[in-house]
C-alpha cells in the first residue's frame, strides 16, 4: 500500500512512556506508539482495556500523569485539543442537538473565527466526500444512525488535520450499516492519507481497516504489529486467544525432540515458525488450520455440534475430553457422534511457553 | 389461510371502558377534584357580593348583584397597616424581589451545576457535599445570622438584602438539580465541543444551556413560586415599604379595626395568588412544549 511505504520515513503521532492514573487506579502504564504520516492504526482490546482513554490523552481530553505526546514532531503533551491538529469522532456522534448540520461543521471553524468563505469551502468539501449534501440544514434529531455518523465524521474532515482520531465510531450502527460505513471509512483514509487512530473493540474492523493494529490489555500494548503479524505470530497467549473466531484452540503438552507429544500422540513440529526447545509447552491451532478426514485414525475427535454458516461451517468436536472448533468450507454434514481424524497445518501454529505465555 | 382457532382468546384483547378500576379511579379524582375547588368557588363569589349579601350567609350561593368594587378596593384602597393604598405596592414590591432573585439564582446555580458536572475540579466533591449539608438545613436556624450578616453589609432592610437572601437560600436545591440535569448529557457531546475550541463560558452558554431549556423551565416554576408565595422572608429582612404581596395581604387580612370586609380580603387573596397561578399555567405549557420538540434528545 501506498501510504505504508510514506509511513516509514516520517512520525505522524508519537506516544512516549505515556501514563494515567485516576487516582490510585493506573490505568495506562507505560505505553509508546510510533505512528508513521498516513497510518491507520487500530486499538483493540476488550471493554475497559483502556482504549478510549489513550484516545482521549491524545486528544488532550485527559490530563496525562507521566510522557509525552508528540505530533508532527511539535510536543503537544500541555496543549489543548483545539490546539493539537486532531479531529474527532465520538461513538455517539455527540452532535449538537439545537444546531444544523451545516451549524455543527461550522462551529469549530468559527471558533477558530476562519473567514466565512473558507468555512463555507470547507464544508462544501466534507459534504461533497460524504455525500451529506442533501441534509445540511436539518437537524441531528432528523437523520439517522448512518447519516449521524457520516455528519460526525464530516465535523472532525473540516477542521483540516493530519490526524483523526475515532473512538468506536460504528458500535451504534446495525451490522448492516456497520460494513458498508467501515468500507467507506477505508475509502476516505485512501482518499485523504491522513493519519488514523482508531478505536474499536471489533476485530473483524480492526483486521479489515489497519495497516497496525495495537492490541491492548490492562492498559498495556500486548503488540503492535501488522493484522498478519498479528494473526499469524501472536506474541503471546492472551493475543492468540484474542484474534480469531471461533478462537484458537489450545492443546497442553510437552515438546520432545522436535515432536509435540499430546496424550498419547507425537506431532511432528518440522516447518513450525520459531525455535521451539524441549520442555512443557501450548500448542495453538486455528480451527481454520486443521483439517479433517471420516475415520478413527491419529488424532481423532467426536462432533458434538455443526454451525453452518452457508460459504463454510464451524464443527465444535470433543477431542479427548477437550474442546476442539474446526472450520471447513465443505459442506458435508456430519451428525453427532461423527469420529474425524484430525491433521494440523504446523507451519501456521503457534507454541507458547505456559509460564510466561510468550510465543516459543 | 391460518388456521385460527375461534374457541378461546383470538386477535387484540378486549377492553371494558367502564370497568370497576376506572370507575374508583375516576370517583377519587372527582372527589379530591371538588374537594380543592369548592373553597376557590367560595372565595371567588364572595368576592363578586356586596357586603349585605354576605350577611344573608349563603356562602354557596352565586352573587345576585355581582359587584367588581371589591376587587378595585383590595388592589388600590383597602388599609395594609401604615398606608391604605391597598396591595399594589406590595405587588410591584413582590415583582422587584421575585424578578431578580429568579434570574440570579438561576442564572448562578446552573453556572455552579454546570461546573460540577462537568469540570471536576479538586474538591469540587467537597464543595458538592457541602452544598447539600445546606438544602437540608431549615432555614429558620440560618434566620438571625443573616440577620446580622446583612446588616454588616449595610443592605439590612433593602430589597437588595432580600433578593441576596432568596438567591442564596435557593442555591442548593438549583445546584443539584441543575448538576443531575446536566450529568445526563451525554459526555461526548463536551468533549466534541473541547475539541472544537470552545472554552468553559462557550460551553455552558452554547451548548448546555440551550440543551436545559426544560430544566430551566423547571426552575423557574419552582423559584418563581416560591419566592412570590415567601411570608417570612418578606416580614424579616424588609422594612415596611417594601414589604412584599404576601405581607401585605396578611396585613389586610388581619386588621383589628373596623367591619370585617370578607369580599375585600377574598379578592386580595386571589389578586395574590394569581401570579403563581398564571406561572404554572404558562410555564406547564411550555414545558409540555419543550418535551414533545425533543429538546434534549439529539
Ligand atoms: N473517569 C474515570 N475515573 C476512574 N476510572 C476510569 C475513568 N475513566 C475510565 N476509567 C477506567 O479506566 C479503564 C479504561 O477505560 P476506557 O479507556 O474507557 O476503556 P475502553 O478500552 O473500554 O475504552 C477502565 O477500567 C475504566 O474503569
Ligand atoms: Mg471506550
Amino acid at each position: 500500500m501506498m501510504h505504508q511505504t510514506v509511513a516509514a520515513t516520517e512520525t505522524s503521532l508519537a506516544i512516549r512512556g505515556l501514563q494515567l492514573s485516576f487516582g490510585a487506579i493506573q490505568v495506562l502504564k507505560d505505553v509508546n506508539m510510533e505512528i508513521g504520516r498516513g497510518e491507520f492504526i487500530v486499538l483493540l482490546g476488550g471493554s475497559g482495556s483502556g482504549k478510549s482513554t489513550i484516545l482521549n490523552c491524545i486528544a488532550g481530553l485527559l490530563d496525562i500523569t507521566d510522557g509525552q505526546i508528540f505530533i508532527n514532531g511539535r510536543n503537544v503533551t500541555w496543549d489543548e485539543p483545539k490546539d493539537r491538529g486532531i479531529g474527532m469522532v465520538f461513538q455517539s456522534y455527540a452532535l449538537y442537538p439545537q444546531m444544523s448540520v451545516r451549524g455543527n461543521l461550522a462551529f469549530g471553524l468559527k471558533n477558530a473565527r476562519l473567514p466565512k468563505d473558507e468555512i463555507a469551502r470547507r464544508i462544501d468539501r466534507a459534504a461533497r466526500i460524504l455525500q451529506i449534501e442533501e441534509y445540511l440544514d436539518r437537524k441531528p434529531g432528523a437523520l439517522s444512525g448512518g447519516q449521524r455518523q457520516r455528519v460526525a465524521i464530516g465535523r472532525a474532515l473540516v477542521r483540516d488535520v493530519d490526524v483523526f482520531l475515532f473512538d468506536e465510531p460504528l458500535s451504534n450502527l446495525d451490522a448492516k450499516l456497520r460494513a458498508e460505513l467501515r468500507v467507506e471509512i477505508k475509502r476516505l483514509h485512501e482518499k485523504l492519507g491522513n493519519t488514523m487512530v482508531y478505536v474499536t473493540h471489533d476485530q473483524i474492523e480492526a483486521m479489515t481497516l489497519a495497516d497496525r493494529i495495537a492490541l491492548l490489555r490492562h492498559g498495556v500494548i500486548q503488540q503492535f504489529a501488522s493484522p498478519d503479524e498479528i494473526y499469524r505470530r501472536p506474541v503471546n497467549l492472551y493475543v492468540a486467544g484474542f484474534i480469531g473466531s471461533p478462537a484458537m484452540n489450545f492443546l497442553k503438552g510437552r515438546i520432545e525432540g522436535g515432536d509435540f507429544l499430546f496424550n498419547a500422540h507425537r506431532i511432528p513440529l518440522a516447518g513450525y515458525d520459531g525455535n521451539p526447545r524441549d520442555g512443557e509447552a501450548i500448542l495453538g491451532i486455528r480451527p481454520e488450520h486443521t483439517t479433517c478426514t471420516l475415520g478413527n485414525g491419529g488424532l481423532s475427535a467426536a462432533v458434538e455440534l455443526q454451525e453452518n454458516m452457508g460459504a463454510e461451517s464451524v464443527l465444535h468436536l470433543s477431542l479427548e475430553g477437550q474442546r476442539f472448533a474446526l472450520r471447513t468450507s465443505d459442506d458435508t454434514r456430519h451428525p453427532e457422534g461423527t469420529r474425524l481424524s484430525l491433521s494440523f497445518d504446523i507451519s501456521r501454529a503457534s507454541l507458547f511457553d505456559p509460564q510466561s505465555e510468550l510465543r516459543l | 389461510m391460518a388456521d385460527i382457532t375461534f374457541e378461546g382468546p383470538y386477535g387484540r384483547r378486549p377492553r371494558s371502558r367502564i370497568s370497576a378500576q376506572n370507575i374508583v379511579i375516576y370517583s377519587v379524582l372527582t372527589l379530591v377534584a371538588i374537594y380543592y375547588l369548592i373553597p376557590l368557588y367560595v372565595m371567588v363569589v364572595t368576592s363578586l357580593k356586596g357586603l349585605p349579601e354576605i350577611r344573608m350567609g349563603n356562602i354557596f350561593s352565586p352573587p345576585i348583584e355581582a359587584t367588581f368594587e371589591p376587587w378595585a378596593r383590595a388592589w388600590s384602597s383597602a388599609c395594609t397597616g401604615l398606608n391604605c393604598d391597598g396591595l399594589q405596592r406590595g405587588f410591584w414590591n413582590s415583582v422587584r424581589i421575585t424578578v431578580p432573585s429568579v434570574v440570579f439564582s438561576i442564572l448562578i446555580a446552573s453556572i455552579n451545576g454546570y461546573a460540577l458536572a462537568n469540570w471536576r475540579f479538586k474538591g469540587s466533591e467537597v464543595f458538592f457535599a457541602v452544598l447539600m449539608i445546606g438544602a437540608f438545613i431549615p432555614y429558620q436556624v440560618m434566620i438571625y445570622p443573616m440577620v446580622i450578616l446583612l446588616r454588616e453589609l449595610g443592605i439590612y432592610g433593602t430589597l437588595t438584602g432580600l433578593v441576596l437572601v432568596h438567591t442564596i437560600f435557593g442555591m442548593p436545591i438549583l445546584t443539584l438539580l441543575f448538576r443531575n440535569y446536566f450529568t445526563t448529557l451525554p459526555e461526548e457531546l463536551f468533549k466534541a465541543a473541547r475539541v472544537d475550541g470552545t472554552g468553559f463560558w462557550g460551553i455552558y452558554f452554547r451548548i448546555m444551556l440551550p440543551l436545559s431549556v426544560p430544566m430551566l423551565v423547571v426552575a423557574v416554576i419552582l423559584q418563581a413560586t416560591n419566592i412570590w408565595n415567601d411570608f417570612l422572608f418578606g416580614v424579616v429582612f424588609t422594612r415596611p415599604e417594601y414589604y412584599p404581596m404576601t405581607v401585605q395581604l396578611n396585613n389586610i387580612v388581619n386588621t383589628t379595626t373596623g367591619v370585617r370586609e370578607y369580599n375585600v380580603n377574598m379578592a386580595a387573596t386571589i389578586l395574590t395568588g394569581l401570579v403563581p397561578l398564571l406561572i404554572y399555567f404558562v410555564s406547564g405549557r411550555l414545558f409540555v412544549r419543550g418535551i414533545a420538540a425533543g429538546a434534549v434528545k439529539g
